[in-house]
């Protein structure tokens, strides 16, 4: 059930400003590749558009085409909740629904979307928050708000939240910024996991994450402020790190630059 | 960062900052507003030129200035200045809270004199001007119905408004509408009651009247609905402009759709926010006179059908009483302005108190 991912051309724009510009990249199936670069390249903007998610700011477009499975996402027919539905998303900042309770965020995309067993919800609940190794924590106070919670459990929440839906893509923009490391390794165990069934997107600033959890590696980059984002170079995370062939990658990684 | 931290580590140990001042003793604000206020005293009554309300305006007066200079001397300038805007602050405070205080006060004592049950189970019907009792029975009922009827179309139609302005709208229909609500926001009541009356009550009513235009509760209602509609769609828009774009997105990622992002996880974000701008409407209304006078006309009897014949309501039978000539209608005028002051202070609160209910307690 995992899906191929296929940018080509992805130009995308903030009004007049163009973001990130001519991305090509394949993202093969049942693998994880992590996106890195400096600050400001263009990395969440890239992630955003895979699911559509670029769009919802005002002014912002797209141009070029992300095909899933070979069906283009950007096609007109395209119903842009299947897309979402399909492709998960862990944002840069936690962002759990303050009105509701920890139960009913992790359950909320279940429970928009029209489930309403009590045993499925309580089952996919447990499950999800067992993932995202935050079950222990909150297990005795799922019916307290959300909103409550420290920033990284708030982040941990939100993973739980998008995995309990089963997304078959996952995307994580710096889900890992703002955990400790017993929670930051929880979250890699969770994404070996996810990747027997799922293909997993991720940004990060961690070299050692990247070199870790990876299995391919891009590298975003900018010439200078105000130019858009470019694909820098696109290979096996092994590759990227020992021999890159690209004099900025290396650059880069080793800390000489960004 | 290297120079100033060399920097900081020659310089003598004597001229290191240190974290303690010199502070002015606790009873000193006490002391000085007391002394002001004793000179402000001696010199008013000293030279006859005033009251207590010049004493206290110029005890104030020279409060702020002996604080200044006090702490001035004593804790130097940034202290100083900070005293003074907090006292300057907290004057302002209670200048705005007098007024409300008179007012209360007011309504009280003079509202009192009438507060029995009489008042509250009986209407005007047959009473004279020699008759001692008489009640806004019939007032309570209209208020309720009218604002009711209104709330029922104003707080749906405003709500859905401010979604589409705020969620939906783009380009020139939307801000065409925006346009039109900020225009309303400023129309008159008698304005509002005027085009009832000439639409409604003359041109729409006598179809169901057998050809006569028939006053009712319900062209009121409509008057204030009027009036109701910009100040719920406003206040609801800014709510719905509150709530943060992530959470949206959050929704979104989840595969919701829009609509249901919007009733699900928008609005009861934005609940509390959207009760409070919903109650300033309904209060501004309950409190409407000329549109009531207009499209229902008023009336002394109770009348419990709010779409056939006069009815009064709580505003209009404060304005009635008040200038009638029986010497016992002033205190029921002012016994009905309590009464509406706390029917819009009952509602006020249960609304919030619904609104707290769903959110969950932090
Ligand atoms: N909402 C927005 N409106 C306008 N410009 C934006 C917006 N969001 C991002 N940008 C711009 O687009 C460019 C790419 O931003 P993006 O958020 O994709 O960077 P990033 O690689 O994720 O950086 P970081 O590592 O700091 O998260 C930046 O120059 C940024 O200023
Ligand atoms: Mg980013």
């Amino acid at each position: 059930m995992a899906k191929r991912i296929e940018a080509s051309n992805v130009t995308a724009y903030y009004g007049a400003f163009k973001a990130i510009e001519n991305i090509n990249l394949t993202v093969e199936p049942k693998t994880v590749t992590a996106l890195i670069g400096p600050s400001g390249c263009g990395k969440s903007t890239f992630l955003r558009s895979i699911n559509r998610m670029h769009e919802v700011l005002p002014g912002a477009r797209v141009e070029g085409s992300l095909t899933i499975d070979d069906q283009d996402i950007y096609d007109r027919d395209v119903d842009v909740t299947a897309v979402r539905r399909m492709i998960g998303m862990v944002f840069q900042r936690p962002n759990p629904f303050p009105t509701m309770s920890i139960f009913e965020n992790v359950v909320a995309g279940l429970r928009l979307n029209g489930v309403r067993r009590k045993s499925i919800l309580d089952e996919a609940a447990e499950r999800a928050l067992r993932s995202a190794n935050l079950w222990d924590e909150v297990k005795d106070r799922l019916g307290k708000p959300g909103a409550g919670l420290s920033g990284g459990q708030q982040q941990r929440l939100c993973i739980a939240r998008t995995i309990a839906v089963e997304p078959q893509v996952v995307l994580m923009d710096e889900p890992c910024s703002a955990l400790d490391p017993i929670s930051t390794l929880a979250i890699e165990d969770l994404m070996f996991q996810l990747k027997d069934k799922f293909t997993i997107i991720i940004v990060t600033h961690n070299m050692q994450q990247a070199a870790r959890v990876s299995d391919r590696t891009a590298f975003f980059s900018i010439e200078k402020t105000g130019d858009p984002g470019r694909l820098i170079e696109y290979d096996n995370t092994q590759k990227i790190f020992s021999n890159p062939g690209v004099k900025k990658t290396e650059d880069y990684i080793t800390g000489r630059f960004g | 960062m290297t120079t100033t931290a060399t920097s900081h580590r020659t310089r003598p140990p004597a001229q290191q900052p240190t974290l303690r001042a010199r502070r002015l003793p606790k009873y000193a604000a006490a002391a000085i507003a007391a002394a002001a206020l004793l000179l402000a005293a001696a010199f008013v009554y000293g030279t006859g030129t005033g009251g207590p309300v010049l004493v206290v305006v110029l005890g104030a007066l020279l409060y702020l200035a002996g604080l200044y200079a006090a702490a001035n001397r004593v804790e130097g300038r940034r202290s100083a200045r900070n005293r003074t805007w907090s006292a300057l602050i907290h004057s302002a405070f209670v200048l705005a809270v007098l007024p409300l205080a008179s007012v209360v006060w007011t309504l009280v004592s003079k509202g009192a004199e009438r507060l029995d049950a009489d008042f509250f189970l009986t209407s005007m019907n047959n009473i004279g001007a020699r008759d001692p009792n008489g009640g806004a029975y019939h007032a309570i009922v209209g208020t309720l119905q009218q604002v009711g009827v209104a709330a029922l179309i104003t707080v749906p139609l405003g709500i859905l408004c401010a979604i589409y302005i705020v969620e939906y709208g783009r380009g020139r229909f939307a801000a065409a509408i925006r346009f039109f609500v900020d225009v309303m926001t400023g129309i008159p009541s008698i304005v509002a009651g005027l085009f009832v009356l000439a639409f409604w009550v003359l041109i729409v009513s006598p179809w169901f009247n057998d050809g006569r235009p028939s006053f009712s509760g319900f062209a009121a209602a409509l008057a204030l609905s009027v009036l109701m509609l910009p100040t719920v769609v406003r206040s609801t828009e800014e709510m719905l402009r509150l709530v943060p774009a992530p959470l949206r997105e959050g929704a979104y990622a989840l595969g919701v759709p829009k609509w249901k992002t919007i009733l699900r996880v928008v609005l009861p974000t934005a609940l509390p926010g959207i009760v409070t701008g919903v109650m300033l409407a309904i209060a501004r209304a309950a409190g409407e006179t000329a549109p009531v006078l207009l499209v229902a006309g008023g009336g002394a009897a109770i009348n419990f059908n709010p779409f056939e014949n006069n009815q009064s309501s709580l505003a209009l039978f404060v304005y009635q009483q008040a200038g009638d000539a029986s010497r016992y209608a002033p205190a029921r005028a002012w016994t009905a302005a309590l009464t509406l002051v706390a029917l819009v202070l009952i509602l006020t609160v249960a609304a919030k108190l619904l609104a707290r209910r769903n959110r969950l307690g932090r």
